[in-house]
């Protein structure tokens, strides 16, 4: 059974550490990385293409074991080293909410149906499912589209609709991977501002991995990742160092 | 939420399509079992239904269905006095082909003992059965010959006076019901200048002999009718059906028949046993094998087509990966999908046979223990066919998605 305390940090991770490959084709992606984002709170992570945000990000997802180092999510041990303490698949399912550089739905399912199927997998009755589906886009300003497909949404609706998705069971962590890379300048702030709502409203912790300087004022705290390393940035409104 | 519906509904015509073709395929494995199911129906229809305990062959032969078995006609006399026997039937049977219209028209010859049998028995759709001695006949429906048809079979015209419906032989020729000697008349009928060259020779090798010399008025019978000339053998026939008392004891009078050399007894049950080792077991097989290609054939289908189905959607199923999704919930899916396809292909299959088999040549039979082994098979089949494509998806990584 996963016991997440309500109190304790979104995620911590500590001496994060992954490697790649063996003798000369090691690849050092994460060296001795060590951050903290706490509930209520929204992260920005920066850097340049190749310095381990991604690696960083699928360590904290749980879909790629670190080789050292540990990670707790809301207060609890998830990864020592390479070995998972929970069941991976089972946690990200209850714990953990995903948006992505696209928005990545499910093109069969309306969006009602692609917030409904996150619910559903987490054994939420059907009934309930829809009704909370609803609400969440009711919240995030897309309810009046609930039955369209995700051909016919514009890509900042489809946007919206991933990230009901990812609120849909009330995780602790939400990781956004590049969520505003597709959308004009308009639209992405309007997404990034939506995370900050639902950080700060919902009280999750909040990581989005982005170039987009533009939003940086919507971000409470900045980390840089250069060499797979993290540095947390003094300043918040500065431009990033690279 | 049913995952396989909507996809489905989002795929809806390539779905139905694959699963004509896949209803086509099982229609086909459905018609094979059919075609054999009908072809043991034809074969033993008249066994089953000529209503006779035992048949009394020639000695050593199968029976008329197996191979020619020529019995005396008067062995119906033999077989009628002993203990047991209520009746004794002479039979004939034999196929004959000939022109009808300018289209070759086969049917297979029973000769009935009139007047003792007058086809009464036979399930007749249309008109009566043999009222008189000689020309008329009972032809089913398959041969296209209407009431009050006139057919020159031999030297005489013969009047279709009944119908029936679906009687047919071993080979699908309709049956036709003649009386036994007309059906002996149209089986030994030859041409009128064989008949004189025979009398010639027949009256030619009395001259030669002593008795030809010493008796001269036997030239004269001899180049007459055979019938006319008593040393000649009585007609042969087919077989003698025989019909027991009521609570007769069948052994035992296959024992006293056992004891005559010259003939062999078999019961219903041999005789369609006989029948269906003989001539349809081959059919079966054949048909089987036929099947069982088919049957592999439409699970590799179904295979191939689920599998790329599956291809197409890895991207989703690896995303339902990441947000948790449980293995059973995406395998679930894609077996769903190949159960569903497999049971709409299996109901179109049935649909189109139900229109399409009655125009067949052969009678193809479906019956229900047939419907639901083939249903079974199919639903096996639908699930040996996902596990490629579960395989694969059990296989996507989850941070596919987040790649590109």
């Amino acid at each position: 059974m996963n016991v997440v305390v309500s109190d304790a940090p979104a995620i911590e991770v500590t001496n994060l550490r992954k490697v790649y490959g063996q003798g000369h084709t090691e690849v050092v992606a994460i060296r001795a990385a060590t951050l903290r984002i706490g509930r209520g709170e929204i992260v920005g992570l920066f850097g340049p293409s190749g310095s381990g945000k991604s690696t960083l990000l699928t360590a904290m997802a749980l879909i790629n074991p670190p080789t050292a180092g540990r990670i707790a999510i809301g207060g609890q041990p998830v990864m020592d080293g390479p070995r998972a303490l929970v069941d991976a698949r089972a946690f990200r399912r209850q714990h953990i909410g995903f948006v992505f550089q696209k928005p990545n739905l499910i093109p069969f399912l309306t969006a009602l149906e692609n917030v409904q199927v996150a619910l559903e997998i987490n054994d939420t009755p059907a009934r309930q499912a829809r009704q909370r589906a609803l609400d969440l886009l009711g919240y995030l300003g897309v309810g009046p589209r609930a039955t369209n497909l995700p051909d016919a949404l514009s890509g900042g609706e489809q946007q919206r609709v991933a990230i009901a998705r990812a609120l849909a069971n009330d995780p602790s962590l939400i990781l956004a991977d590049e969520p505003t890379a597709s959308l004009d300048g308009a639209l992405g702030r309007q997404v990034m501002e939506l995370f900050a709502k639902v950080a700060h409203e919902r009280r999750a912790g909040v990581l989005v991995v982005t170039h987009d300087h533009r939003t940086l004022d919507v971000f409470d705290r900045i980390l840089d990742v250069e060499d797979g390393a993290i540095r947390e940035r003094a300043n918040p409104e500065s431009d990033v160092q690279q | 939420m049913n995952l396989a519906i909507r996809d489905i509904r989002h795929h809806v015509g390539r779905f139905v399509f694959t699963t004509l073709g896949v209803g086509l395929l099982l229609m086909i494995v459905m018609g094979m079992g059919g075609i054999y199911r009908g072809l043991i129906h034809e074969a033993t229809l008249l066994v089953d239904r000529v209503g006779a305990d035992l048949w009394v062959v020639q000695g050593t032969t199968r029976g008329p269905f197996a191979e020619i078995s020529r019995v005396a006609a008067n062995l119906e006399d033999r077989v009628r006095v002993v203990p047991g026997v209520a009746r004794a039937r002479r039979f004939v049977s034999h196929t004959l082909q000939r022109e009808q219209g300018g289209k070759p028209l086969r049917m297979v010859v029973q000769g009935l003992a009139w007047p003792d049998d007058q086809g009464d028995w036979v399930p007749l759709v249309a008109g009566r059965g043999l009222r008189q001695a000689h020309f008329e006949l009972i032809a089913d429906q398959s041969l296209g010959l209407p009431l009050g048809e006139k057919i020159k079979l031999g030297k005489d015209l013969y009047e279709v006076v009944g119908q029936t419906r679906g009687l047919v032989g071993t080979g699908g020729d309709g049956l036709t019901f003649f009386t036994v000697s007309d059906a002996l008349a149209i089986q030994f009928d030859v041409p009128g200048e064989a008949v004189r060259l025979e009398r010639a020779a027949r009256r030619a090798r009395v001259a030669d002999s002593d008795l030809g010399r010493l008796q001269p008025l036997l030239l004269d019978r001899a180049a007459g009718l055979s019938s006319g000339i008593p040393a000649f053998a009585t007609p042969q026939v087919s077989a003698i059906l025989v019909t027991l008392k009521p609570g007769a004891d069948a052994a035992a009078v296959r024992r006293i028949l056992g004891t005559w050399p010259d003939i062999t007894v078999y019961s219903i049950q041999e005789q369609k046993d006989l029948l269906l080792a003989g001539m349809v077991d081959k059919a079966r097989r054949q048909l089987g094998l036929f099947r069982v290609l088919l049957i592999i054939i439409s699970t590799i289908i179904i295979a191939l087509i689920i599998y790329t189905l599956t291809l197409d959607k890895l991207r989703d199923i690896a995303l339902l990966k990441l947000i948790g999704a449980r293995n059973r919930v995406i395998g679930g899916l894609i077996l769903q999908q190949a159960l569903l396809m497999g049971a709409c292909g299996f109901g179109i299959a049935w649909c189109l046979g139900f229109y399409l088999f009655p125009y067949f040549p052969r009678r193809v039979l479906i019956e229900p223990p047939d419907l639901v082994s083939l249903g079974i098979i199919v639903i096996l089949c639908s699930t040996l066919a996902s596990l490629l494509g579960i395989w694969k998806a059990l296989r996507v990584e989850p941070n596919t998605v987040l790649a590109g």
